[in-house]
């Protein structure tokens, strides 16, 4: 990012549980096979909430991750996805973002979410001129555990303050 | 990381709302609306690949109550929330809390700086049993910020202060010190239980890290044992690999990263899941249910402490047997000026002052008072009153004692919530004892 921050990005809870709550199905681009590593966690967990990930990674195209065939990119995926998730580095999403767009119509891919870390601003500026929501610089599976009660467990801040009982699930 | 604006929720409440809510919705399956004590120590798996999950750090949930247990976990959300950070771990008690920090931080041979005015069990802590670990302290007179300067080494990686020090009267320039910890690329860790996130929030002002004693005024009643580590989310652990139990794969997780996988709480996850898992001090679920009631009235009990504090230091400011009062809350105090900035609401309840008797009339005060309870703890509804030259700070040096300032004449005062007058009565016959 030019060494110039960025200004802060901010999300509102209802936005986020929004797209929590109805996205099905993610395309995640950067998954790894090896399982301790941070998008084979996100995959796991969001895979135990109900969500479908299929997972992206050229070096593991044609391998299985956590039983789902892998693709070389997002156009080769045969199924239709509502979101896709980019694992990689913030250099790398724009590429992403880029063929994320092209597909969009076809897959009915509604939003693109960046990874803790990742942000390109340009490329968020292209999805949203083609009528795509954006997510930067969060994680789903933190967010999904924020918003739904999981992420208290471990002593997080969740800034979630209600005299409603919490919500269990999506 | 951008490290800015996590917190994509609503604009913030206010700080007493929190202290009632922060950590505790109703319970899901019952409704209970207070957070009840879930006195269980261990948490059925859905089937084997769900605890396989939760062992592996891949899910969040409950395995076994040494390493989280709901009513601890909705204290740690609260103390996380007051003191405006990400995430929070809950100990046995504010030592152990502090050896779940330098667990974390250190590797043997490292070296940290610390502040002298430090509670006297913090001195024995870091300057003798830390040292067996082979981690390194240094002390300095922070109340000059350019002697933490001078004591920076190539191995340091922490500094270490109480703002409001124990045993009391002395307040630290917590932005100049926060600056000179920012430039090392260290953190900076406050032991805030003097002051609790009501008087003083160390994170607003630079800190990366905040201690608590949760047994001194946020429990507030002496009921209950209990400390707490709290991360601000905001400090770079990979910015120049000095913390690699952070940055590097962790064999203890089958070489998951911390800081990678968990990113602004990751330094949370690494003092729960390792150094609290393998060592084992963990919060008492009922000790977690007294202190988050206690919470609740926080602001309420620490105004009337610092008034009552200040009525008292008062009056022995003026009582002819008394030599000095070091309380930050008098005017002529030389830190009065740092506390008006740090500590606008008051400067704490807990204070020294000396007598003119020396040694002998410090026994004869604790001795002879009938309100004012002689004991070795601070931040009670109760009044206490202590002689630390024979007690906490009983195995220091004279030198470490006066460096403490806790030499023989000093008695310290924890004020309550008693009425002011009373207790202003049974200093002066405790005085008037003392002389004769």
């Amino acid at each position: 990012m030019n060494g110039v921050s960025p200004p802060p990005l901010h999300y509102e809870d209802a936005t986020l549980r929004q797209i929590l709550g109805s996205v099905r199905t993610i395309a995640m681009a950067g998954a790894s096979a090896n399982w301790v590593r941070p998008s084979n966690f996100v995959m796991k967990y969001l895979g135990g909430k109900g969500y479908r990930i299929i997972p992206v990674n050229p070096s593991q195209a044609g391998n299985e991750i956590l039983g789902e065939t892998v693709y070389t990119s997002l156009a080769d995926i045969p199924d239709s996805y509502d979101m896709v998730d980019i694992f990689r580095a913030s250099e790398a999403a724009g590429e992403i973002v880029d063929q994320a767009i092209a597909v969009a119509a076809d897959r009915g891919v509604r939003v693109i979410w960046m990874q803790l870390g990742v942000r390109d601003d340009e490329a968020a500026g292209r999805a949203e001129a083609a009528g795509l929501t954006v997510i930067m610089d969060r994680c789903p599976k933190i967010e999904y555990g924020r918003l739904f009660g999981e992420l208290s467990w471990c002593g997080v801040n969740t800034g979630i303050i209600t005299s409603k009982r919490r919500r269990l699930s999506r | 990381m951008s490290g800015e604006d996590k917190g994509s929720g609503p604009k913030e409440l206010g700080f007493e709302t929190r202290a009632i809510h922060a950590g505790s919705q109703p319970d899901p399956v019952t409704g209970a609306r207070n957070t009840p004590i879930y006195q269980t120590t261990a948490y059925v798996f859905d089937d084997a690949d769900h605890a396989a999950d939760l062992f592996n750090l891949q899910t969040f949930g409950f395995i076994y109550s040494r390493l989280t247990n709901p009513t601890v976990t909705a204290l740690e959300e609260r103390l996380a929330s007051l003191e405006g950070g990400r995430a929070s771990v809950c100990a046995a008690s504010g030592h152990a809390a502090q050896f779940l920090a330098f667990y974390s931080l250190l590797e043997p041979g490292d070296e940290f700086i610390a502040s002298r005015n430090l509670y006297g069990g913090s001195i024995t802590q870091f300057g003798i049993s830390f040292k067996r670990l082979g981690w390194n302290c240094t002390f300095v007179d922070a109340t000059d910020p350019d002697t933490i300067k001078a004591a920076l080494t190539p191995k340091t990686k922490a500094i270490f202060i109480e703002v409001l020090a124990n045993p009391g009267g002395i307040v630290l320039d917590l932005e100049a010190i926060a600056a000179i910890a920012n430039e090392a690329g260290i953190p900076l860790i406050v032991d805030n239980t003097l002051a609790t996130p009501y008087l003083l929030k160390p994170m607003d002002w630079g800190a990366d890290l905040v201690i608590h004693s949760t047994t001194k005024f946020l429990c507030g009643h002496g009921t209950s044992m209990g400390g707490a580590l709290i991360e601000s989310g905001r400090f770079d652990w990979a910015k120049d690999g000095k913390f690699p139990s952070m940055t590097e794969p962790d064999p203890a997780y089958h070489g998951l990263t911390f800081y990678e996988t968990f990113g602004d709480f990751g330094f949370t996850m690494k003092a729960r899941t390792v150094a609290l898992r393998d060592f084992g001090p963990a919060m008492a679920p009922a000790n977690a249910f007294y202190t988050l009631t206690a919470i609740e009235s926080l602001p309420a009990r620490m105004d009337r402490h610092v008034a009552n504090a200040q009525a008292v230091a008062e009056f022995l400011d003026g009582h002819a047997s008394v030599a000095w009062v070091s309380y930050a809350g008098l005017p002529a105090n030389p830190f009065h000026d740092l506390a008006k900035k740090y500590l606008p609401r008051g400067a704490g309840s807990v204070f020294t002052f000396g007598l003119k008797g020396g040694f002998d009339a410090g026994v004869k005060l604790v001795e002879n008072v009938n309100l004012f309870s002689h004991l070795a703890n601070v931040g009670d509804t109760r009044s206490l009153i202590l002689h630390p030259a024979s007690t906490t700070h009983r195995q220091l040096t004279d030198e470490q004692r006066e460096n403490a300032g806790a030499g023989p004449d000093v008695v310290r005062l924890s004020v309550g919530l008693e009425t002011p007058q009373d207790l202003i009565d049974d200093l002066d016959r405790g005085l008037a004892a003392a002389e004769s």
